[in-house]
């Protein structure tokens, strides 16, 4: 093997996290395609439904780091250098972000299907 | 000197752990716990076509990895296991277990989930090692030839050479000794914890044989004084740490690290001393030391028993006949090739290769496609430039939620994989996280041959 491959890393992240990882990738997928859907149908972003998402992915953000810190049994205060915090910062993140495309892609569906029904 | 000094850009194995950071925070956290960017068993071209014999002799991680990585690389060969442990057991997690964060369950799995399609497991333990005969003999005398021999037996835990040790005590009198297995790791953190509630003398040590995870019972320590402290009993507990010479790892730098982590968190450090024997009754630990035997009396002891290749390796042919390596009968290879100095149809990986450090999983994840790499190219023969250069890791875990990360070669260089980022000698969380969430799973990749 001559460098890194991405094919050691997805057996890796396989066998931390079982079906979860499909489920994972599922749920991702589902939302991104939700969000995109919902943008093109609409044709731009609904600033309301944006703010609303955001405040949702905040507590994605920390239900992200809650979830860390359980499974490694630790807690923030653990943090002792400035890779930590990074690594703090990109869980959260993370976790922001998934949770609010996911949000504006559920919300968004809602409000096609109810608009469909009405 | 570099880690990839010794893998030249044209041989098979270029190692460039930076590259791991364009896959992002993920990858790049992966790789702390050192060695996901290690060589791995997947082919750069096809398969060998062989009717060669290879026999692998013991089947825990070293041995399922080369059976592993083998059954990929070679077609038409014949590739056997021979071990009688139907459990496996996960080591690097007997600490974690000893600390009351797992249940002994977490370490154990069994051997047949990991034996690959095509590779024969035979379920008895290798006896005999005859490499003039270019045989094994199990216990009920069946002999079993081979083509190639990759001997992976690990080692054996030599209890008895401590007077008066009694394994069948651990978790009783504030006994315990987590390297003994699943079920003593979790009695271990019994007696841990009743001694974290009332205080005491703690009692913490190594051997001074080459020994397995030689970061573990600095770890334990660290652990029991973190224990203590969450409990709010550390001002009435002494805490003692006795090593085998005047050093408290066999790196230099990190032994200072180490001792200024003992000043600071109050725990005395006694050296040159050699746990010779103990009395369960009086709760005595008797140690050599150069001025005379010496008596340390504890509430709850960590004993760590001297190691030694097994039987089979020791008393074999296989087995070096001097040097610092001889006494304990580690086989006797080149420390780069892993190939057997006398008998060059052999190699040894893992715990029983008689080479300087390397008795970590880290290490089995390095050595093992170095050797596959030497086998497979003696049987297409071809040249082969794959070498070991010593590569190890050690999250060293210094609090619950906090390790180093230490990872070092032969000649005690300092191999950090993120200079700048990770500092190998900083108490880190994302090292703790590693060790916690992403050493298992890289473990079982790598026994399965996919990491």
């Amino acid at each position: 093997m001559q460098k890194f491959d991405i094919f050691v890393l997805f057996a890796v992240f396989q066998e931390m996290m079982g079906p979860v990882l499909w489920v994972l990738l599922f749920v991702a997928l589902a939302g991104l395609s939700a969000a995109g859907f919902v943008l093109w149908h609409e044709g731009g972003l609904s600033s309301s439904r944006l703010l609303t998402s955001e405040l949702i992915g905040l507590a994605g953000g920390f239900g992200a780091l809650a979830l860390m810190a359980w499974v490694t049994v630790s807690g923030f205060t653990d943090a002792g250098g400035p890779v930590d915090w990074l690594l703090i910062g990109v869980i959260w993140g993370t976790g922001l972000a998934g949770t609010t495309i996911l949000a504006y892609g559920v919300l968004g569906l809602i409000k096609v299907a109810g608009d469909a029904l009405a | 000197m570099h880690r990839d000094d010794n893998h030249p850009a044209d041989g098979p194995f270029v190692l460039n752990r930076r590259q791991i950071l364009g896959w992002g925070t993920s990858g790049a956290a992966l790789a702390l716990m050192g060695g996901l960017t290690a060589p791995f068993a997947r082919a750069q071209e096809g398969p060998v076509n062989t009717k060669a014999r290879i026999v692998i002799a013991g089947a825990g991680a070293a041995g399922l990895s080369a059976a592993a990585q083998l059954s990929r690389r070679l077609n038409g060969a014949t590739i056997t296991l021979v071990d009688a442990r139907k459990a496996h057991y996960y080591q690097p997690g007997f600490t974690l277990v000893a600390a009351g964060l797992k249940p002994k369950t977490y370490t154990v799995s069994s051997t047949a989930k990991y034996v690959p399609q095509g590779v024969e497991w035979i379920e008895e333990q290798v006896a005999e090692f005859d490499p003039e005969a270019n045989m094994v003999v199990t216990q009920t005398g069946r002999k079993i030839p081979y083509d190639y021999l990759i001997v992976a037996s690990g080692l054996a835990l030599d209890y008895a050479a401590i007077e008066g040790m009694d394994v069948g005590r651990i978790g009783r009198d504030g006994l315990g000794s987590h390297y003994h297995g699943p079920d003593a790791a979790s009695a271990t953190w019994q007696a841990l914890s009743t001694f974290a509630d009332t205080g005491g003398v703690g009692l913490f040590l190594r051997p001074a044989t080459e020994m397995k995870c030689a970061g573990a019972p600095l770890k334990y320590t660290f652990i029991a004084d973190d224990v203590l402290r969450t409990r709010g009993t550390r001002g009435k507990a002494e805490i003692h740490y006795a090593a085998q010479n005047n050093a408290l790892f066999s790196v230099p730098i990190v032994s200072e690290k180490v001792r200024m982590l003992f000043r600071d968190r109050d725990i005395n450090a006694h050296y040159d001393h050699v746990m010779k024997a103990i009395d369960l009754g009086r709760k005595v630990a008797t140690f050599k030391t150069p001025g005379g035997d010496q008596e340390i009396p504890y509430d709850f002891i960590n004993v760590v028993p001297p190691m030694r290749a097994v039987p089979a390796v020791r008393d074999s042919a296989l087995a070096w006949q001097e040097g610092p390596f001889a006494a304990d009968g580690w086989i006797e290879v080149d420390k780069a090739s892993l190939r057997h100095r006398r008998f060059p149809n052999i190699w040894a990986v893992g715990d029983t290769a008689g080479v300087p450090k390397g008795k970590t999983a880290a290490s089995v994840k390095w050595q093992v496609p170095v050797a596959v790499e030497h086998l497979v190219a003696t049987v297409a023969d071809r040249p082969c430039t794959a070498a070991y250069n010593g590569y190890t890791s050690c999250p060293m875990i210094t609090r619950l939620g906090r390790a180093m990360l230490v990872e070092f070669d032969y000649d005690n260089n300092l191999l950090p994989s993120f200079p700048g980022v990770v500092a190998p000698l900083e108490e880190l969380w994302v090292t703790w996280v590693m060790k916690t969430i992403a050493l298992k799973p890289t473990y079982v990749a790598m026994i399965r041959g996919q990491a």
